[in-house]
């Protein structure tokens, strides 16, 4: 087996050639004949009641095939939320109806109004300038406490009130939680903000709609990191198509973050408006629409509070969040800010009660979504925060704090409902100060504060839960879907193999890692393997990538499929070499019978399985094909420690990152160069919500960030060369790999470590400053220090 | 984008010609016309390309002035200035990114007037001058506030001078997102005077600093201007930066570009 193939190998990329040299095969690379084009009349007011849309002069305009209103959605399925949030009091969330286009009334800046549909984008453009729409403007509704005060503008008039859900967990530790509190030596509090972020993949989102009336199928090309997740909510829910007659397939994907996790309005009405037009209709989204119409991420308002008993030992948690939904439920919007965020709180530590209020609140501003992390940054955010500031108030070494109260015993049932299976949250921190070279840290400062530049080192430790997620588990929370994963491995005669995964690369390499696993169970060439993924024409129903979870479920499917497909040939060797199943081995792909010098290659199986003469029949189909659907017993627990330090110039308030470091605990590696560009991205997502993204409306619902001239993104030029390393491993205990997962700690782990740096570099000038909310932007670093 | 004619003249009075014709608009480099014209907020009847025209190109040391063509790229201005005139070289070379330095021109970044451009800094402290097809306008009468200069519809910036300094520098407090001046100060040190220019802050665009250039003419160091201040009152405040603190930056980039003269 050569070693540069297999897991534990840096292979590089093989999509990358494509990519890099432009060949790459992306939604909007694909134009079928007599496609037409549609574009999105959108409201570019936050909320109000459309009195009106005139269609009849745009109808005529040059190349308009046809225009499309709320009014031809009244028949049509809403879009979905894909998870039933119950409040304190056991009512179930109010969900409101989400049409394709809206209906009675427009609720953020972006929602589409009407679509039209024309027979090159330009004329569907200005053909869109010509509708007359009258709109009777409502008082929008942007604060969310605002937007739960009595007598608030209501975003939907058929809900009570702009409350989506008051969910609180464990809400059988409420009353303990609050009399330790009441009762505790000493109790932190802090009081933040995780900002609004847009996603920003660099390709924007792109939909193609086809209808094939030969056969009556409907085909969606789209931007998805979950084909099957679109075909199963688009055809069940909205449009009303079976499976067999729905094809939904995402090739090529330019980044998703979360961001094409969601089924969108746009997918649906391309979809629709094919089948009514008979042409294949095509929607490519500008960035300005992005910005407008990709579902956000974040956007938490948390007060958090940790007592500590005389010894430091943490004794109980509180928390009280409001989670802005945005206008509309997003497909898994009401889980990010609940259970993908409120399972977490316990972080590293033992802290034996929590409890985690959170309020969803409907707002006039885009939905809110899954973004990088969703809901485990904000869980990690406010936790190492509140931590760092009660070793300041307590006056004791923040490293030394954490390690008091890390968990140091596996499997640990937290108090929040889940059970970390393993884990060394000291052995991180050590591999940390070491890497960080900590110890060196005060030489730097004093070297930084020779040139006037206030120097601050800041620590964090995380842990996430990855691998979504056992279905059973996930039901009884209220989610409407599985989250399992799905593998089929074929074996071609001549010993080649395609694995089809429900999983989706968009990024995440796929296409190299998951072959490595394979050359490695039959010690072949990792090029005799090919992913196919992303169409749910050819791979089994799956449930796509997100929540770093494609090598631990989607590999595990794999993995899981591809033993059946080596029992399945080893009985053929074992027949062809007329010896005992038992006894045949599979190594460096061959097959040899152990005690004997007898042996057959991989590809004389193959072969022999769909040229089957001499075969036992009786006993054995051939061909060698296998599928398996994984269902993951529990979550994986990957952790770790960060370290930033910065400088902060105090005449202007500018932080630049001066070291980074990250110590992760991943378990199992397949390839370290993919996981640690993975943790380079997240860093770098991460280093970017702290001191520069940031997407903000004014308080009439218009967004002030709806280009990059204001809405900053992280570039190359804003980090520094990162240390990295994942070689602290303790594998997952209930997957066939023992991977956890990698995707999202960058994002994850960064922020905090962040902010902790600034708050240390302004305190040793002197500065009593114990919080500025996110991004950290010269300005508010220069505010705080007036 | 909305349809538009194209045409590229060769010559100086051919593009003049070219635009008397109603809504027909000049091209420089693009850079700021055409992610407009992309936005759908201009509608011009035809563009007119300067980028064939010979008479806009060129950047030649004439005496104790530096003569830029308006066509001049910022790519071409960092380079060729980098000898000269260091203070405009490091502008140049920090406007944008390589596409946008290669393809935007001096001319149409002081034709628009932007009121975070950089050139309005340099051009207002060297008190230079805008050269058109038909005339000369000095500095002060040049800048009229935001996006509003004393170009006539169709007038074309033919070149900029800019009388040579001895020292000068330029400092860019990037806004974070456009990574445009936040506050930009340019100083520029003659033998008789100093000139402070300041883009990016104020709400009526770039401005010469006065009490700034005074105080620096009798001491050209940073104390200087220790006990100066500028007024918040009249400085633009937005999501990047309060009026308060636009006012500071315009005071330690002063003192900080006079530290870095060369
Ligand atoms: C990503 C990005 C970053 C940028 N960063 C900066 C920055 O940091 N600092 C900065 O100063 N600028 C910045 N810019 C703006 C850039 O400098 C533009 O190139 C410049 O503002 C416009 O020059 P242009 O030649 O591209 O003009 P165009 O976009 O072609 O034209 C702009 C306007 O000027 C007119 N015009 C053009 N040439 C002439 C002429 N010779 N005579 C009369 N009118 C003319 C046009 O009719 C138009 O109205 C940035 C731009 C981008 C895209």
């Amino acid at each position: 087996m050569p070693k540069d193939h297999g897991i534990g190998a840096s292979t590089k990329r093989r999509e990358d050639v494509r990519f890099l040299t432009g060949d790459g095969h992306y939604t909007d690379d694909i134009n079928l004949h007599g496609q037409a084009y549609v574009h999105f009349l959108r409201s570019d007011v936050a909320h109000g009641r459309l009195v009106s849309v005139e269609t009849e002069e745009a109808a005529k305009m040059p190349g308009v095939l046809r225009i499309f209103t709320g009014k031809d959605f009244e028949a049509v399925g809403s879009i979905p939320c894909g998870w039933l949030i119950t409040s304190r009091d056991g009512q179930p969330m109010q969900e409101p109806p989400h049409p394709v286009l809206a209906q009675g009334k427009v609720r953020h800046v972006g929602d589409p109004i009407a679509a039209v549909v024309a027979e090159t984008y330009e004329q569907a453009r200005d053909a869109a300038e010509a509708i007359m729409v009258e709109i009777e403007d409502l008082p929008a509704v942007i604060d969310m406490k605002q937007a739960l005060a009595e007598g608030a503008t209501k975003v939907h008039d058929d809900l009570k009130d702009n409350l989506c859900y008051d969910w609180g967990f464990v809400e059988e530790n409420r009353e303990a939680v609050d009399k330790a509190i009441k009762e505790a030596h000493h109790v932190t509090t802090l009081e933040l903000r995780n900002q609004r972020l847009v996603a920003n993949p660099m390709e924007p989102r792109v939909a193609v709609g086809d209808y094939a009336r030969h056969n009556d199928e409907s085909t969606l090309y789209t931007t998805s990191q979950n084909p099957h997740v679109i075909r199963l909510l688009m055809g069940a829910f909205v449009l009303g198509i079976p499976e067999h007659k729905l094809r939904v397939a995402a090739p090529d994907v330019g980044g998703g973050f979360g961001s094409k996790i969601f089924h969108y309005a746009e997918e649906a009405f391309c979809t629709f408006a094919a089948k009514q037009l008979r042409r294949p209709v095509k929607w490519t989204s500008s960035r300005a629409e992005a910005f407008i119409s990709d579902a956000q991420g974040r956007d938490h308002v948390t007060k958090i509070e940790l007592a500590l008993d005389k010894d430091n030992n943490f004794t109980a948690l509180r928390t009280e969040t409001y989670a802005n939904m945005g206008a509309y439920l997003s497909t898994f919007s009401t889980s990010v800010p609940t259970w993908l965020h409120g399972t977490l709180m316990a972080g590293n530590y033992k802290t034996p009660l929590i409890y985690v209020n959170v309020k969803a609140v409907f707002t006039n501003t885009v939905p809110v979504d899954a973004y990088r992390g969703a809901g485990r940054p904000e869980a990690t955010y406010q936790l190492e925060r509140v931590i760092d500031k009660a070793a300041r108030e307590l006056g004791v070494d923040p490293l030394a704090l954490r390690r008091q109260n890390f968990v140091t015993e596996f499997p640990y049932a937290t108090p929040v409902a889940v059970e970390y299976d393993t884990g060394d949250y000291n052995a991180t921190l050590d591999k940390l100060e070491e890497i960080a070279d900590l110890k060196g840290f005060e030489a730097r400062r004093k070297e930084s504060e020779a040139k006037g530049k206030l120097r601050g080192l800041g620590v964090n430790c995380y842990i996430e839960a990855c691998g979504i997620a056992p279905s059973n588990l996930v039901g009884q929370l209220g989610a409407r879907a599985g989250l399992y994963e799905s593998a089929t491995v074929r074996v071609n005669a001549t010993g080649g193999l395609v694995v089809m995964t429900g999983s989706h690369s968009h990024g995440q390499g796929h296409e190299t890692t998951f072959p490595q696993v394979i050359a490695d169970m039959i010690g072949i060439d990792a090029n005799m393997v090919e992913i196919e993924h992303g169409d749910t024409a050819n791979t089994p129903m799956g449930m796509g990538t997100y929540g770093s979870r494609s090598i631990a479920v989607g590999g595990s499917a794999m993995v899981r499929a591809a033993e059946k497909v080596i029992a399945k040939a080893k009985k053929i060797a074992a027949h062809m070499m007329e010896a005992s199943e038992g006894d045949i081995e599979l190594k460096d792909g061959q097959f040899t019978v152990a005690g004997t010098d007898k042996s057959l290659a991989w590809g004389d199986v193959t072969l022999a399985a769909y040229v089957p003469h001499n075969y036992p029949l009786e006993e054995l189909e051939p061909g060698l094909e296998e599928t398996a659907f994984y269902d993951p017993s529990n979550f994986t627990y990957p952790a770790g420690a960060y370290a930033c330090e910065v400088e902060v110039d105090p005449e202007t308030g500018k932080v630049t990152v001066e070291r980074f470091a990250a110590a992760d605990d991943f378990g199992n590696v397949i390839n370290p160069m993919i996981v640690e560009g993975q943790v380079h991205g997240g860093i770098a997502q991460g280093v970017g919500q702290a001191l520069l993204e940031s997407c903000v409306y004014d308080e009439t619902g218009q967004l002030l960030t709806g280009t990059y001239m204001d809405y900053a993104m992280p570039r190359a030029g804003d980090l520094p060369s990162y240390v990295v390393d994942h070689s602290c491993r303790t594998p997952c205990t209930h997957n066939p790999l023992g991977v956890k997962g990698c995707g999202e700690a960058g994002a994850i782990a960064s922020p905090p470590t962040v902010v902790n740096a600034v708050i240390d570099a302004l305190q040793s000038g002197g500065h009593k400053v114990d919080h500025i909310d996110m991004p950290v932007s010269p300005a508010r670093v220069w505010q705080a220090m007036q | 984008m909305y349809a538009f004619e194209f045409e590229r003249p060769g010559s100086l009075d051919a593009a003049v010609k070219a635009l008397q014709e109603e809504d027909a608009q000049a091209l420089g480099g693009g850079q700021t016309l055409i992610p407009t014209l992309k936005q759908r907020l201009a509608m011009p009847s035809k563009l007119v390309s300067l980028k064939g025209i010979a008479e806009l190109q060129g950047i030649a040391q004439e005496g104790d002035v530096l003569k830029v063509g308006g066509g001049s790229t910022h790519g071409a201005v960092a380079r060729e200035t980098k000898g000269i005139f260091a203070g405009l070289s490091l502008m140049a070379s920090k406007i944008g990114d390589p596409a946008v330095r290669n393809r935007g021109t001096m001319g149409g970044s002081l034709a628009n007037n932007d009121p975070a451009a950089c050139y309005p800094a340099a051009l207002m402290a060297t008190r230079g001058t805008v050269v058109t097809n038909t005339r000369e306008i000095a500095a002060e009468e040049y800048f009229q506030g935001l996006f509003t200069t004393a170009l006539e519809e169709g007038e074309i910036i033919t070149s900029i001078r800019f009388p040579l300094p001895e020292k000068s520098n330029y400092q860019k407090f990037e806004q974070p997102a456009s990574r445009f001046p936040l506050v930009g100060v340019f100083v520029a040190k003659y033998g008789d005077r100093v000139g402070v220019g300041v883009t990016g802050a104020s709400e009526d665009g770039v401005f010469a600093w006065k009490e700034a250039e005074e105080a620096l003419a009798g001491n050209f160091a940073p104390e200087a201007v220790d006990d100066l201040w500028v007024s918040a009152e009249g400085m633009m405040s937005d999501l990047h930066g309060t009026a308060e603190y636009r006012a500071h930056l315009v005071k330690v980039m002063t003192k900080r570009a006079v530290a870095a003269a060369e």
